[in-house]
């Protein structure tokens, strides 16, 4: 038997994700820089007070920073590679949701296994990674415990709180969907949910490439970007289990 | 000769689907004007999939409004009060009696108005957000006359499909679709918060579209036009924000 080890679908929207949330992190970046504090609510601006604020120079003069530069203003670029950038995020991310409710591969490859589900499971396999044991066997077919935690949190709590507090912006699409913006508690928390879950994924973007780094950077890109398994070892291994 | 394989098939069907559905879909794309003007580029695909989408499932939805209670103690005017030129000054010294905005294209009847004649026409109150694209926001209540009214008097042509509106910066004019210059709380400001519309807030006539971010809402009114196109106006992307990157749709 010779399955990829991912899917064309996976390994193509895999891509478009990465390449979309890098786009939409520097774009989202600079946008922040315009107004680099954040507030709780509904109304927030530069007469109020913010509910914490960055410490960097603003690309606007109206807000008091106390640096006394100004950087050149980079929202139009900015906005135009967000929103295009959103829309790749977005359709990329309903292909493969679609995709994974209908061929099963999320009850079979992303939620975390029946008898996995304890935190006992989570640190077997962490002292497994922290006293650098081999992997066994079957995690060259699917992913193990940890992975499917993590994947799982991405893909279906802070990808979609990331939609949804960007959508709960567009005061066209609040104006047709209210609840978007007023259970997140408005206009004011839905930015600044939408600028912290930013880091929850950039946490997991820098543990996600560590993982793939420790684990066999090569192998693992070779397996995202060709679909082939990675080492000989765990392939022949994979041919004797299956 | 080799069976065709059933992937093969499946790719060869889809494909040829998709280049259908995408035919089909410009086709109705235009007849229902769901093409924004700033479509060109590289950032055109986002901005209008944003603007079609929006147009789907929003047209006329209207904007929260708040309680009394949530107005803004400190609503922002966002800018010192630019360099408006002596004639503004003027005009200010004398409380705009003599402030005229013209509607004029594709009307039956163009018209000039003044300040008192917006007066005289219904008003509507709405207290409603204004936010910037930068991130920050006030609620206040603003006083004014729909748009709309004013369109009905002047006898819109059928085949108008956007309004574009002036101000004495000749860099600041901006358009809108007819969906959003009949909407109800698209409103021709004359007050707010229970006095006169402050300068610094785009007195004597500011348009506000609570729908859209606040470049949309122009300071300073002084002349509405009706076309069909926006080609012959600037670069024909619909404004000037466009240019600079800001989406002629600012709902977003």
């Amino acid at each position: 038997m010779n399955a990829p080890r991912h899917s064309a679908l996976v390994r193509v929207t895999h891509w478009l994700t990465f390449i979309s949330f890098l786009a939409l992190l520097v774009s989202g970046l600079e946008i922040v820089v315009s107004h680099p504090r954040f507030y709780w609510g509904e109304t927030g601006n530069v007469n109020m007070h913010p509910l914490f604020a960055i410490p960097i120079p603003a690309s606007r003069n109206l807000v008091p920073t106390g640096y006394g530069y100004v950087w050149p203003d980079g929202n139009g670029w900015s906005r135009y590679l967000h929103f295009e950038s959103a829309w790749v995020l977005v359709l990329a991310g309903l292909v493969y949701g679609v995709a994974g409710l209908l061929n099963g591969r999320f009850r079979r490859d992303l939620i975390p296994r029946p008898g996995q589900r304890t935190l006992a499971a989570h640190w077997r396999r962490m002292r497994q990674y922290l006293r650098r044991e081999r992997a066994d066997e079957d995690e060259a077919l699917s992913y193990n415990v940890l992975q499917r935690t993590a994947y799982s949190t991405v893909v279906f709590v802070l990808f979609p709180l990331m939609i949804w507090t960007g959508l709960a912006l567009s005061p066209s699409f609040d104006a047709a969907f209210p609840l978007t913006v007023n259970l997140l508690g408005g206009r004011q928390s839905a930015r600044t949910l939408h600028f912290l879950i930013t880091w929850a994924l950039v946490i997991f973007f820098f543990l996600h490439v560590t993982m793939v780094a420790m684990s066999g950077f090569r192998d693992r890109m070779r397996a995202m970007i060709t679909g082939r398994r990675a080492a000989k070892k765990s392939a022949e291994a994979v041919e004797e289990h299956v | 000769m080799k069976p065709i394989s059933r992937r093969k098939l499946l790719t060869a069907g889809f494909t040829a689907a998709a280049a259908a559905g995408v035919v089909a879909a410009d086709r109705l794309a235009l007849r229902h004007g769901l093409i924004p003007p700033d479509c060109q580029g590289w950032s055109g695909p986002g901005e209008t999939l944003t603007y079609a989408t929006q147009r789907l499932l929003t047209r006329h939805a209207m904007a929260r409004e708040f309680s009394r209670s949530s107005i803004s103690k400190s609503p922002l005017m966002n800018e010192v009060v630019p360099a408006l030129g002596e004639p503004f000054k003027k005009l200010q010294a004398a409380g705009f009696r003599d402030w005229r905005v013209t509607v004029d294209g594709m009307v039956a009847h163009p018209m000039t108005l003044s300040i008192a004649d917006l007066r005289m026409m219904p008003m509507r109150n709405q207290i409603t957000e204004i936010a910037c694209e930068e991130g920050w926001s006030y609620i206040a209540e603003w006083i004014g006359t729909p748009l709309s009214g004013v369109l009905r008097e002047a006898g819109v042509s059928p085949r108008a499909r956007y309004v574009v509106y002036f101000t004495p910066q000749a860099e600041w004019w901006e358009s809108i679709d007819m969906a959003d210059a009949y909407h109800p709380q698209t409103l021709l400001t004359l007050a707010m918060n229970d006095g006169d519309l402050p300068v610094g807030f785009g007195g004597p006539l500011r348009l506000r579209l609570p729908r859209q971010l606040g470049y949309k809402s122009l300071k300073y009114i002084t002349r509405i036009t009706l076309t069909d196109s926006m080609k012959h106006f600037g670069m024909g992307l619909g404004s000037v924000s466009p240019e600079t990157g800001y989406a002629w749709f600012a709902g977003i």
